[in-house]
């Protein structure tokens, strides 16, 4: 048996007094997998959803599809695509700004701020750690204590911003059944929209934030008979938040594609009724 | 039913130590503590390990196996191939004693830390009265065992043991929810999380709850609604104005 | 050689579960400065095991429920041999016990008005116990081990020093008392400190206390197949000894009727009554309910005969009898032992606990999730889904230190002894539940009766130097005396052969010729340990410790032994198959051990023990008066209830009519 000496690097788990066991982790399992592929995916999302945001185009189909990222559509832009401003045209026209302005930072920021996709981004960007009992790379650490990183403590800003969106994305999805010409529709198009759209209100409604600002904050719940069933409700969306994370930027994408391509002609929406 | 089995287990002490190889013998539903036992009785028997109950209720025997925090007997050797070397060490986020025992009175000593129950005055024993669904949520903290695996693998001590000093870890940032969770405890715990036991530097990157032996969801219900509980306080100017508007109202 | 680590305490407690923290407290909060000395780390005591309950007669759940209840159970449970006094101070006291747990931060589960809920448990005749789920022990020492933080943290406020009046030793062992014998009026003297060892580095230490309070719980590692954890070596038991004070009723050890089977490893760890007192049957091999084969004729009419009574009774307690499957403990570990004695047994020897046929999964995994859990991690068992594997465990030994019941205190003065360690509350059987009130009542009465007695002192006795290189020498004879290649004894072997011969040969079912042959081997053992052998240092040196371990061990086992060989009948947690019967001339008779400290093979190791009968203290009028005349005589001999209130009434109409 012989004794290790101890790394020049007496940090972490090689700190004097602790075991000198030597290897920075022993785990024998494919640890480094699941940041990996958190990264990929995100990567994936973000250089999609980026190129999508500022192509400016086929982003409204068969006069009535607007895609959840031009939604709300409030450039001066939008003119180009007739009936896709729900709300008004008031953001100048410009390459560099999408026309989506008004919500696209604020999702951005709510899922930024997020409580799954912080522990995501922290895991496979960050390494911090990438794996439970993984060392982290970083000298020092200082968690949330300090800005930038104190500012997720607003979640719940973005969290109620979040809530006025998804109600105009459900409006989108309300309005896409009215053709300007053909009235009432049902096509494959608003299935995918109102899929996509109930799935963002799981996802904005299992939000730590939600959960708490609903009933978790309560000391006595028996009080508070409401808060407390919402409460459970949303405890147990909450238990799938993660799930609910990445299953809405996989349809945010899905019903992007569907909507980008029937704009382009690339494939016909199939009505269903109507 | 049973067979030779391969293991690594660290021994040594704080002034050094390294991985030693023995072939042991396995049996048919055995846990990993019941071969460290037999290495004990028949080969090495001043091999020092800590442990108890040997049923996953005291919390004595946490370790790491194969580089994970665990408890030594809820470790199957079921869940190993046969032909795997099993690594023991101790759990590494704390000053080795000897062999597979640290020194856990980190733990301890945050425990003093934290502010104790403080019942309402003058409510007489026998007369507390209180709703199950208001004592659910802590009771689920309170199943803790204290086997401190969540403050091993927390990477905030693990990785920098200069947190130490301003870190209560999951297990004692998870009593403070407890306590303010508590429907009859009357202190303020909010503040103090914050500044005092470094609710700020867990970064809800859920190895503590991963590793729980009680599966107790120690992040979703006690770290995050703590953080959300702070923010209520520190970074909410709705809450803050509304708070206003009532004390002045009253 | 340098100087041994000395402190200077009020009131010492060994021991850190429910009875040694609450004796602590008590001490603590009458001024007195406080140590706890435990052989674990603080908060592992076995205490956590607890699962079912805590029983006192709140009558939250059932209004009719009182203290003369709860002590009629209690009499019944130990077969009229407990030590009445405790049973009434017990059953008095418990309820304002539990209550003041929750002053310290308890979260007990609630009835739907908010108050503390209660279970219905073995031999309780209304639903008696307080609990959490089925984690109850956790609940109470976690509560009790807060509650000493906090008073750590007033002291702190107050001093700047947390443990200024009252300190937690962890991983310190005692191996001995220290008396004065200049002080006290007993041979051995008043008790002046302890002496023992820090597991961590092996290094002496020596404790300066007046009182000292003995909460070490039990025996249990004697025996092969027990729920008891490694702590349980009957430190307190031997410590008491051979500081002079006696034991009682040591031949009453109790075997759980429920404990896991399968696989080997976890072979005797718990399946709490609660899965019983929800729900769960036993059956055996044919799917047989049976217990209702089983109801003795001291319980007829109490429980339900037919199966559709039994079921009847979850939902209607006022007007069915309950289920056999809860008759107190003692009576369903005898039916499974003969089950599977006679070949009804499942396949890894013992019977099925059936609760999966019986209820919801959802359900199950709400009411008993510690047993779930426990089942699918250990034994990979889903318990919603297929019966349990279940058979008797080595659980409790009723008999322990005898000590006066309002105070605590043994023979020795200044030596005081709680909870399991102390003996005579639980009689011949203790009921479920019991343990934890009993550890909440009699720690709380400990530690004023230590705290009484040292305010009280003229004088403190002194420790003798001489008292502690005695002690050190013994605990360090391992190391030196035989060299290995002189082939000395290995101190894992010599544990496994005493369980194996306290598990075969005084296990459940005893016969004279057995235990004859048992204390043939345990003198064998007792020889042998004193070529014992250990390798390594000092530091955290296992073998060493159950080295020493040993040595309480095989005093305690000779006192279960004798004392069950004189004890010629049956009763509770003794059961002699060539004396199968309740005897009532045994009822008033106690067993009494205690050490013989001269003798001619020296006994210095493991000093001898002899055992003597006594007379038990009749119980008082008032008492004997709440139980009917019927029932009493099924126990008592005639002469004895010459004097109860029904006879004397009965004699009086008699007189009147004639």
């Amino acid at each position: 048996m012989t004794t290790t000496a101890r790394g020049v690097d007496a940090r972490g788990v090689n700190s004097p007094g602790r075991a000198a066991v030597g290897a920075r982790t022993l785990r024998t399992d494919r640890w480094w997998l699941p940041p990996t592929a958190t990264t990929i995916g995100l990567l994936i999302f973000l250089v999609y959803g980026g190129v999508r945001a500022f192509q400016q185009q086929y982003f409204f189909a068969d006069e009535r599809y607007l895609t959840p990222f031009y939604s709300p559509c409030v450039s001066l832009g939008c003119a180009s695509e007739p009936g896709s401003a729900h709300f008004g045209m008031f953001i100048p026209d410009h390459p560099l700004i999408p026309y989506a302005a008004l919500s696209l930072p604020f999702l951005l920021l709510f899922r930024l701020t997020c409580y799954y996709y912080r522990k995501a981004y922290y895991r496979s960007f960050v390494l911090a750690p990438a794996a439970c009992a993984v060392p982290e790379p970083h000298a020092t650490y200082t968690g949330e204590t300090r800005f930038p990183l104190i500012m997720q403590n607003v979640h719940r800003y973005f969290f109620y911003v979040a809530v006025v969106i998804s109600v105009i994305n459900t409006y989108d999805a309300i309005v896409a059944f009215r053709h300007p010409t053909d009235g009432f529709v049902v096509g494959v198009g608003n299935l995918v929209l109102l899929g996509n759209v109930a799935l963002l209100w799981c996802y904005t409604a299992s939000c730590h934030s939600c959960r708490h600002v609903m009933g978790g904050r309560l000391t006595h719940f028996s009080k508070h008979p409401v808060r407390y069933w919402l409460w459970t409700k949303i405890s147990a969306l909450n238990a799938r938040h993660q799930f609910f994370a990445w299953i809405t930027l996989a349809t945010l994408i899905l019903t992007d594609l569907y909507v980008m391509l029937v704009a382009r002609g690339t494939i016909t929406d199939l009505r269903l009724i109507g | 039913m049973s067979y030779r089995g391969r293991f690594r287990v660290w021994r040594g002490d704080a002034d050094g130590g390294a991985l030693a190889d023995f072939q042991v013998e396995v049996n048919e539903g055995e846990v990993v503590l019941d071969v460290l036992h037999r290495l004990q009785a028949t080969q090495t028997p001043d091999l020092a390990v800590r442990w108890n109950c040997k049923a996953g209720k005291c919390g004595s025997c946490s370790a790491e196996i194969n580089g994970r925090p665990r408890l030594l007997c809820m470790t199957r050797m079921s869940v190993f191939e046969r032909d795997e070397v099993v690594t023991v060490t101790p759990m590494r986020s704390f000053p080795v004693i000897r062999d597979l025992v640290t020194d856990v009175s980190f733990n301890y000593s945050k425990a003093r830390e934290i502010p104790s129950f403080t019942p309402p005055p003058g409510l007489a024993p026998g007369e507390y009265r209180m709703g199950q669904v208001d004592v659910e949520r802590s009771q689920e903290f309170r199943k803790c065992i204290e086997c401190f695996l969540c403050q091993d693998t927390c990477h905030v001590v693990r990785d920098h043991e200069e947190n130490k000093r301003s870190f209560a870890g999951p297990r004692f940032l998870m009593r403070i929810a407890e306590l303010e969770m508590h429907p009859l405890d009357v202190a303020d715990r909010v503040q103090a999380a914050q500044d005092e036991h470094g609710l700020g530097l867990c970064n809800i990157t859920k190895c503590c709850t991963d590793v729980c032996p009680e599966g107790i969801h120690i992040t979703d219900n006690a770290l995050i609604p703590m953080k959300e509980r702070v923010a209520d306080r520190r970074y909410d100017p709705l809450v803050w104005l509304g708070r206003t508007i009532s004390r002045r109202r009253s | 050689m340098t100087e041994t680590e000395q402190h200077d305490y009020d009131v010492l407690v060994i021991g850190a579960g429910g009875a040694g923290l609450r004796a602590a407290i008590e001490a603590r909060e009458r001024g007195l400065r406080t140590a706890i000395v435990c052989k674990s780390l603080f908060g592992k005591a076995h205490t956590v095991m607890a699962e079912g309950g805590c029983a006192a007669a709140m009558g939250n759940v059932n209004e009719n429920d009182s203290w003369q209840v709860h002590f009629r159970d209690t009499m019944r449970g130990g077969k009229f041999l407990n030590s009445w006094r405790m049973a009434e101070l017990h059953a008095k006291e418990a309820p304002d016990r539990v209550w003041e747990l929750e002053t310290y931060g308890a979260l007990f589960d609630r009835t739907k008005d908010g108050r503390i809920s209660q279970r219905h448990f073995g031999g309780h005749t209304y639903p008696r116990l307080a609990h959490v789920g089925d984690r109850t022990g956790l609940e109470l020492l976690r509560t009790m081990q807060q509650r000493i933080v906090s008073l750590q943290q007033d002291d702190y406020a107050e001093t700047g020093d947390y443990e200024a009046r009252l300190r937690v030793f962890a991983e310190c062992t005692v191996t001995e008392l220290l008396t004065d014998p200049s002080t006290g009026s007993g041979q051995a003297g008043a008790i002046a400190g302890a002496f023992g060892y820090w597991r961590e580095s092996g290094r002496h230490v020596v404790f300066s206390a007046p009182a000292v309070v003995l909460a070490t719980g039990g025996i249990g590692k004697s025996f092969q197949v027990t729920s008891n954890s490694w702590e349980y070596t009957g430190d307190g038991h031997a410590l008491a000894l051979r500081a002079g004070a006696n034991l009682i009723d040591m031949e009453f050890v109790q075997f759980h009727p429920t404990g896991m089977v399968w696989p080997p490893s976890v072979k005797g760890i718990l399946v709490t009554e609660g899965v019983r007192g929800d729900g769960g049957v036993l059956k055996n091999s044919d799917g047989k309910r049976f217990m209702f084969d089983y109801i003795p004729d001291v319980f007829k009419g109490q429980y339900a005969q037919t199966e559709d009574e039994a079921d009847r009774w979850y939902e209607d307690q006022e007007n069915n009898r309950r289920t056999p499957d809860l008759l107190p403990r003692d009576e369903v570990a005898r039916a499974i032992n003969t089950e599977v004695k006679e070949g009804r047994g499942s396949p890894h020897g013992g019977v099925y606990l059936d609760i999966a046929s019986r209820m919801p999964a959802e359900e199950i995994r709400r009411r008993l999730p510690s047993m779930y859990h426990q089942f699918k991690e250990l034994a990979d068992v889903d318990i919603t889904a297929e019966p349990m594997e279940v058979g008797p465990t080595c659980h409790y030994v009723m008999g322990g230190i005898e000590v006066d019941p309002d105070t605590g205190q043994s023979r020795v003065p200044g030596l005081f002894a709680a909870g399991e360690c102390a003996g005579g509350m639980h009689g011949s059987n203790r009921l479920g539940g019991n343990s934890l009130s009993d550890l909440l009542v009699f720690g709380r009465r400990a530690g004023l009766g230590a705290a009484d007695y040292v305010v009280g002192l003229e004088r403190r006795p002194a420790v003798r130097e001489a008292d502690v290189e005695v002690a050190a020498a013994m605990t360090l004879a391992p190391f030196d005396a035989h060299p290995a290649a002189a082939g000395g004894e290995n101190p894992y072997t010599l544990h496994a052969e005493l369980q194996r011969v306290m598990n075969d040969l005084v296990g459940i079912i005893r016969t004279e010729s057995e235990m004859i042959s048992a204390l043939d081997r345990l003198g064998e053992l007792r020889a042998r340990l004193h070529d014992v052998v250990v390798e390594g240092h000092r530091q955290y040196n296992p073998g060493w410790h159950l080295a020493l371990d040993l040595r309480n061990m095989l005093m305690v086992s000779e006192a279960v032994a004798s004392s069950a060989l004189l004890r010629t009948e049956s009763r509770g947690g003794h059961t002699r198959e060539d004396h199968p019967g309740l005897d009532p001339r045994w009822r008033h008779r106690v067993l009494v051990t205690h050490c013989v400290r001269a003798g001619a093979d020296g006994g210095v190791v493991v000093p001898r023990i002899a055992v003597e009968p006594a007379e038990r203290a009749p119980m008082r009028a008032d008492l004997l008066a709440l139980f009917d005349l019927t029932e009493l005589e099924k126990y008592y001999t005639a002469p004895e209830l010459a004097g109860h209130l029904d006879r004397v009434e009965a004699q009086h109409t008699e007189g009147g009519t004639a």
